[in-house]
């Protein structure tokens, strides 16, 4: 009985794909996640999640529904462009640059969708949820890529982005661009979203990079303790929500984030910091 | 990062350039913070800067330590170096919530030795644990800043500053928001630091702390109501024309908004 709810669904080799793939990913997304919820970033990681989407339609509609690589790179495009974008609305209204950017992830969403209906062979619901069926080899590999990349490109500038987001006058005085940190910093972010596309979808991938980032606050206060809870939070929302979407026939995108937010949840209840249990019994 | 600057850094007796201002001038978004400002701030002065609210003495400060371009006149700085010139920021414009450790934020005092990615000069523990020790933070290395008092904070944030033993200091308001006890302590490092023959600039309040701590002192009212030694700046002359110029500048903002 228990080996047949967990293992049998992984004797199929697609399932075994997409948890590969989401391992993957768990262990390079999440800790871009802490830094940004660290960076006051969250919101721009929701733009985001719907800015890549006119970039992966568009490469759906120049090379069809089989070419992932073209719609990956589209993705990554129209990912960077929003990064910049919501960088220069900040500056130009001086950090209010909420409604703007609500604006813009309303319409990047808006162009991505009016897009793809107009493009044959690609299920709009795949593409924004995701579909463990979509992890084929190329997938797999899209997946495992960017997360090395992701996983290495973050170690290299850990220790600039660190005190950039903690102190970024200091950093300046001292004749560290900070910009140039914040910019790679973002390059990985993006690479992140589009590459958990196929299996997560474009709106889910997010959730993968912020819900442990969220979660993993109630379980350690240090920084380096919140990297490895949020790694281990997102490790087990992959496998619980891949189970989930195998038996109860759901996207893999939602089940994977509503795993990590059971997680959330437990740690807003139970985890040892800034949980109700904190609050209430110290 | 840059080289060793001119020379003058862990020098038993520093001995820094003099810092020059022209016609500085520096807007805060569109408004002007500061319009011609002139003056030289002498090798090992201890210069007070004062005036009301939005006078621009945080500008005077970020923009000689080079985080606010002017967009007019000029700064010579001697030929110093970023890290030569440290800057102590208002307290509240950094997160406290953020999960870092004291020791860690001292460490960052060495940022110009080591930068991005270079391994910090060996004895960096050592110097951590000293700089913790001076600031009476011994034992502190370890603990998060989000469990500090605003006092505690603000002393960790001045074991940053020996660490990083620039010639030239910048201090804005180190003495606010903490307890008497810890800003005699502070009081006592500035004083060391001018007696070392740094050149030391200190935005401050408290114009009973001035008189005590500073010679020479700037008064700021979007531009130099008077700049020279403390008893004479201090007139209540001129301090009446600092809070009336203020209040004109204020209403030109407002009219201009």
């Amino acid at each position: 009985m228990i080996q047949e709810f967990f293992l049998a669904p992984f004797e199929l080799a697609f399932m075994r794909r997409a948890l590969a793939g989401c391992i993957a990913l768990s262990c390079a997304a999440p800790p871009l996640g802490v830094v940004l919820v660290l960076r006051r970033m969250s919101l721009t990681a929701e733009v985001l999640q719907h800015g890549v989407l006119p970039g992966v339609a568009l490469g759906a509609l120049l090379g069809g529904a089989a070419s992932l690589w073209l719609m990956g790179l589209g993705g990554f495009l129209a990912g960077l462009a929003v990064v910049l974008l919501a960088g220069v609305l900040a500056r130009a209204t001086g950090g209010r640059e909420d409604s703007q950017l609500a604006g813009l992830y309303l319409l990047a969403l808006a162009a991505g969708v009016a897009i793809i209906s107009v493009t044959r062979g690609v299920d709009l619901m795949h593409l924004l949820f995701g579909s463990v069926l979509a992890v084929d080899g190329a997938g797999l590999l899209l997946m495992a890529g960017a997360a090395s990349v992701a996983v290495l490109g973050l170690a290299v500038i850990w220790r600039p982005l660190v005190v950039e987001s903690f102190d970024p006058d200091f950093l300046r005085a001292m004749g560290g661009r900070g910009g140039v940190w914040h910019l790679a910093f973002m390059a990985l972010v993006v690479l992140c979203v589009v590459a958990g596309f196929t299996a997560l979808g474009t709106l889910m991938s997010v959730g993968l990079m912020m819900v442990p980032a969220v979660a993993a606050r109630h379980w350690s206060a240090r920084l380096a303790g919140q990297v490895r809870a949020s790694v281990v939070v997102a490790v087990l929302a992959s496998l619980g929500g891949l189970l989930l979407s195998f038996h109860g026939d759901m996207p893999a995108g939602p089940a994977i984030v509503l795993m990590a937010g059971v997680q959330w949840l437990g740690g807003l209840l139970f985890g040892p910091y800034a949980s109700l249990r904190a609050r209430f019994a110290g | 990062m840059g080289g060793g600057g001119v020379g003058v850094v862990n020098a038993a007796g520093v001995r820094p350039p003099a810092i020059r201002v022209e016609g500085l001038g520096c807007r805060f978004g569109a408004q002007p913070a500061l319009t011609g400002l002139s003056g030289s701030f002498a090798p090992g002065s201890l210069t007070a800067v004062v005036g009301p609210n939005g006078a621009g003495k945080t500008t005077l400060l970020r923009s000689l330590a080079g985080l606010h371009p002017g967009h007019a006149g000029r700064i010579d700085r001697g030929g110093l170096a970023g890290r030569d010139i440290a800057l102590l920021p208002q307290a509240s414009r950094l997160d406290r919530s953020f999960p870092v450790t004291c020791g860690e934020v001292v460490a960052l005092g060495a940022w110009g030795e080591m930068g991005a990615f270079g391994a910090g000069p060996a004895d960096l523990g050592a110097r951590v644990q000293a700089a913790l020790e001076q600031v009476g933070m011994a034992g502190f290395a370890g603990r998060l800043v989000g469990a500090l008092s605003a006092g505690q904070f603000q002393r960790v944030l001045f074991a940053r500053l020996i660490v990083q033993d620039a010639p030239v200091l910048l201090l804005d308001e180190p003495t606010a928001s903490v307890d008497a006890r810890t800003e005699a302590d502070l009081v006592a490092l500035i004083r060391a630091w001018h007696g070392q023959g740094r050149t030391v600039i200190v935005v401050l309040h408290d114009l009973e702390l001035v008189r005590a701590l500073c010679p020479e002192t700037l008064l700021l009212a979007g531009e130099t109501v008077a700049w020279g030694p403390t008893a004479g700046v201090l007139s209540a002359e001129n301090r009446m024309r600092a809070r009336l110029l203020a209040e004109a500048h204020a209403v030109g903002r407002r009219k201009a908004a």
